[in-house]
Parts: structure tokens; sequence; C-alpha cells
């Protein structure tokens, strides 16, 4: 593809219908509908690469959740051994399925879903070196991204909305503050390992009152994090670990996941694959630091992938908490549909909480979802 | 009487040696020398980028296809295996997803697979041998098993293919979680390349049928099969690869087969 722009990306619609009544004043009850536009555009010649991707959501309810943004755009030059890019990208670290500790350098599409797995174009300068003893990255980070939130007429928040108008830093740089994360990874045999360091301002604000009491502020902190991510892959066993330690966010603390997979290959004769996961969350956060759901949780799962010829594929869990009574479902599927088309569909079940359990502000947001999209 | 026993052996021994060649060479020895021949044929290809189309066709006639692109870096060490990049370009949902293998001989192989959505690496499990390529009728093993020391070797006859003549032998996967009991791959004696493989499942019944056409020679004395037919017995689904634009000696190093350039391998 050298010498032309190279065209990819795509198009969708989605529906989320809502099972009950929305719970918190001024959010509505009816089915949401949203456009997404999502072009790639990539151009490629002798060592430099050139990245374009922007993004936009129109959403019939939530004006928070309709946002546009430039999930890439960089310059990158390879080298041998070394690269470096300049611009905005998106880097993902670590091992683990149903959380995603140890990736800090993007921002968290809040809006996007609940799985944290949308992200925010981050401004960065890079520089990665390969070595025989493992791979090198340096990050220079100028310019922070807020987190994106529901906004009034949102689902999935509690009674007080979160005035992302209002940000608080701790830097006298505020979101200006340029922050530096660097990274070792490697593989030993069956073992591949990640250690990274990040410094600068935290991805997940502490969530605090305003003076009136009207709505909630995000403070974000500025904070050391440390953290590793490990994976042992022996026969269809996946044994992973993912830590961090956070210090500069209320009082240090430290928080791991670690878990399997084991995949069953060609069941019952049969192209498909059957995989069961599990994963156990530690999360030893003080209430002066940002809220996770995740102090001390169990997901259960089951993958299914049929590998047909529209790469049909099934994931579903649960989430517990053995000293909760709250309990997360969550189902996903996928499937291609002739070759340029994609049917994806979501539900998501919040059952039991008590007051004062992490989903009780949710229990009302079950939702099944239906995207449609047009790959190009 | 001690000092005469070696020399009475060494008599035996050459014996023996002279006899081998001649008279004794086994249906293995003779099998392992016509698969090394034809793998040793490829030797010094250095590395190489080509351009693939599958066509999956089901049992009612319907077809789908997808494309790539692979990199291959040959390691000439025959006890280590290659390395290899796939990177996929079709369907477009998946386009961008690359899949990254360093080939060992006994050894499970190591494989990581990048996800572009969330741009991710993921070691994976390589036990998976007989799972099918996406969706087609290619298992994984069919493209990462081709290291010589992969198998154990038996001369089974020679017979015409073609316009050629070819030796029959059959090969038995010494790794594990092979899907098949065995194969029969069709060598012909003229530039000793594979021409036929038949695959026999787990139970011993022929499975698949993969015929390679077209050949063409490179620098080198290398040769490409630019079409591989694979039949399916058991279920009349069939699958089409063909090859084009293969370029060799682009001066790849290991470095271009870390799991951290699967992310601008498209």
């Amino acid at each position: 593809m050298a010498g032309e722009i190279d065209i990819s990306g795509f198009v969708g619609a989605e529906t989320r219908v809502f099972t009950q009544s929305a719970k918190q004043p001024g959010q509505e009850s009816n089915p949401e509908a949203s456009l997404i536009l999502n072009p790639e555009f990539r151009y490629k010649k002798d060592s430099h690469q050139f990245s374009f991707i922007p993004f936009y959501r129109l959403d019939s309810r939530d004006h928070e959740r309709s946002h546009f943004d430039i999930r890439e755009a960089y310059w990158l030059y390879a080298a041998d051994d070394w690269e470096f890019l300049a611009g905005l990208n998106k880097i993902f670290w670590g091992v683990t399925e149903s959380r995603h500790l140890v990736d800090i350098i993007n921002q968290t599409d809040a809006v996007e879903d609940l799985d944290g797995e949308d992200k925010l174009g981050q401004p960065m300068l890079s520089v990665t070196k390969y070595n025989d003893w493992g791979q090198l990255d340096f990050y220079a980070l100028p310019g922070f991204r807020e987190r994106t939130f529901p906004g009034s007429d949102g689902r999935f928040r509690g009674p007080l909305v979160i005035d992302t108008d209002n940000a608080r830093y701790e830097s006298s740089q505020d979101e200006k503050h340029v922050d530096f994360a660097a990274r070792y990874s490697h593989y030993f045999g069956d073992w591949d390992v990640g250690l990274s360091h990040f410094y600068g301002t935290v991805r997940e604000p502490r969530l605090v009152l305003n003076g009136p009491g009207t709505k909630l502020e995000p403070h974000y902190d500025i904070i050391n994090q440390t953290g590793t991510d490990i994976q042992y892959t022996k026969d269809a066993w996946l044994w992973k670990f993912e830590g961090i330690v956070r210090e500069g966010q209320g009082e240090t603390f430290a928080a791991a996941t670690g878990g399997f997979e084991y995949t069953f290959y060609q069941v019952f004769d049969s192209a498909a694959d059957i995989g069961a996961l599990t994963e156990y969350h530690y999360d030893g956060r003080h209430a002066d630091a940002a809220p996770s759901g995740f102090d001390n949780d169990v997901f259960a799962g089951v993958r299914l992938a049929l590998n047909d010829i529209q790469d049909t594929a099934v994931l579903a869990g649960f989430s517990i908490d053995p000293d909760a009574s709250e309990t997360f479902y969550n189902l996903e599927a996928e499937r291609r549909i002739g070759d340029n088309y994609e049917i994806e569909f979501r539900a998501r079940f919040f059952t039991g909480a008590d007051p004062g359990e992490s989903s009780f502000p949710l229990e009302k947001d079950d939702y099944i979802q239906i995207r449609f999209a047009r790959y190009f | 009487m001690t000092r005469q026993f070696p020399k009475l052996l060494s008599i035996v021994a050459l014996t023996v040696l002279l006899a081998v060649p001649a008279f004794a060479e086994t249906p293995e020895e003779k099998g392992f020398a016509i698969a090394a021949r034809s793998d040793r044929s490829d030797r010094g290809f250095g590395d190489s980028t080509v351009d693939m189309k599958m066509v999956l066709h089901n049992a009612h006639g319907q077809e789908t296809s997808r494309t790539l692109k692979t990199k291959t870096l040959e390691i000439p060490d025959e006890e280590l295996g290659d390395k290899s990049v796939v990177v996929f370009d079709s369907p477009a949902d998946i386009s961008g997803t690359a899949l990254l293998s360093h080939a060992h001989i006994l050894d499970p192989d190591d494989q990581w697979l990048y996800l572009p959505a969330l741009k991710r690496v993921k070691r994976i499990s390589s036990v998976n041998k007989s799972g099918p390529f996406v969706g087609s009728e290619f298992a994984f093993e069919d493209f990462t098993a081709l290291e010589l020391g992969k198998y154990s070797y038996k001369y089974v006859k020679e017979e015409p293919c073609g316009d050629m003549n070819c030796d029959v032998i059959e090969r038995t996967p010494k790794y594990e979680h092979s899907g098949y009991s065995k194969q029969m791959s069709w060598i012909d004696q003229k530039v000793h390349q594979v021409r036929k493989v038949e695959f026999y499942d787990r139970r011993g019944d022929l499975l698949k049928v993969l015929g390679l056409k077209d050949y063409q020679e490179y620098d080198g004395g290398i040769w490409r099969s630019h079409t591989f037919h694979m039949e399916n017995k058991q279920t009349g689904k069939s699958t089409d690869l063909i090859y084009s634009n293969y370029k060799f000696k682009n001066g790849f190093d290991e470095n271009d087969f870390e799991k951290g350039v699967l992310k601008r391998a498209r």
C-alpha cells in the first residue's frame, strides 16, 4: 500500500433498550439510539507511517455521550531496532480480561461503554527500543484528557451528576502537566512479562461534592504508579496477573487482578472452542482515592468461539463480591454478516445491590444493546 | 586376545557400513532423505513477503474470501523454527489483525495475536494445532508444522504425478496435539517439491487432500507453489489459497518478528 492512503474503519447504528424505568431524576427511560462514525486513514512510505482516526458518536439522549474525539493522529518513524512516534495514539498494557488495571496511558472514554476498553486519543512523544533482552518504551505525555462521564440525561450515574466543566487539578499547571511513563516488556519461554511506571495526572479522578452540594467535581491528583503484568502460557492454560501500587491519591495502596483462562478446543467434534475464565480482583484503596467497584470481587465467565466463516463469538460472565449481595451479569456476542457487516449484541444486568454497594446507583440500568456496523 | 577384538569389530563395522547404502537403507531412512532433500531445497531463501487470497467454498458452492499478507524469516538452524507474521486485510472487520509465530520443532510454538480495535497484543495458546484457521479447511498446523523435524518419515512407493514421477512418503507428526494420525505426501523427483498431501484424521480415515500447483522458481533455486487447493473429503468443503507477489531478501531480521511490531504490521 506504499504511496497511497489506506481507508478503513466503520459506521455503525446502535440502540440500547433499558429494561427498567430510570432511577435517577433527570434520566430518560425510553430507548437510546446512536450513530457512530469511525473512519481510519493510514499512509505508509518507507520507514514512515501516518495514522488518522477521528471518532464521532451522535446520541439521541445524552448530550455528554454525543461526542467527537481523535483516537489517532500520529507520525511514526520505524528504524530497525527503534521507533519514534509523535501525535495522538492509543497504547494498551496488560493481560487480564475483566479489569484493565495496569493500562494507564489513555483516558477511558467512559460514556462509550462500561468495560473501560474505549479510550480517548492521548497526545504523546514516544520512543521504543527493541533489544535482545526486551522492549523498552518511553512516553512523554503533554496534554491531559479528562474522563468523559454521563450527563444529566444519561444512565449509569448516581443521583448527582459529575460536573466535567469544573475539573480540579493537584498540579498548578492543571491539564497542561506533562506526564511521563516507561515500560519494559519481554517474554521468557512461556512467560510474558511487563513492568511499567507512570508519573503524572491520575486517569481516574476522585469525585468531590461541590460547594452547594448539587454536583460532583472530578479531582485529578498527581500520582506515581508502578505496575506489572505477567502471563504464563502452558498448553491450553493462560495464567494472568496484573498488579499496581499507586502513590499520591490519598494513602498509598496496591491493587491486583489474577486468574486463568482454559480453553477446550474443538468441543464435541465440532470446530468450536469453549474457554473458561476466572479472575479475582483485590483493591486496597482507601475512601480518599477514586471509587472502584473491584475491592474484593470474583469474575467468572465462558467464552465460545464457533470458528465459523462468520467468526461468531460469545462471552458470558458474572462478577460477584463475596462480602456484598450485588451481582453483575454480562453477555457479549458478535457475528459477521456477509463480508462487510457485523452485528454485535450486549446485555448487562445489575442485581441484588444493597444501598451503599457500588452498583446500587445502577440497579435500574439493566440494558440490552444491539449494534449494526458496516466496515469498509 | 584382547588386542584382536577391536580389529575384528572394525572389520565387521566396515562391512556393515559398506552394505548399508546398497542394501539396507530402511524405508524410514529413505523417506527422511527424500523429505530432507525437499525441505533443504528451500534453504537460503532468507526472508519473504507474499500476498494471499483465501477462498472458502462451502458444500453448496457458495464462496467467501479473505486477503492477508505473510512475512517470514528463515532461521537457518534446523533445530529452530522459522518466524512469521500474518496480517489480515479483509474481511474489513478484522483488517489489521495479526498473528506472530515463533515456530519450534517439538515444543509448542510461541504465538501472539494482535487485536487492532483494542491495540492489544495477546499471547495465545498454540496447542490448538488442529483447529480451523479463520473458518477455512486449513488447520493451524497446516501452516505452522512445515519444519522437517516435526515428523517421522517412511518411504512408501514411487508413482507418476501429472507429467512427473513422485516419491510417496508417509509422515507422522511427532509434535503433540496434532489432529492427524498420518499424512501421505507426494514429492516430485525432478525439483523435489511437494505436489500433493493426504491428511488422515485421528481415527485413521482420510480427512483432507491438498493439491499444490503453479510452482515457480525464484532466485537461488527457491520454489514456491502459488495455488493450494484443500478439499475436505468428509464435509465437501474446500479452501483455495492463491499466492501472489512473492518478494525475497527483504533484509528482515529478528527485530521485525517481535510482538511489539505487530501494531505497525499492517
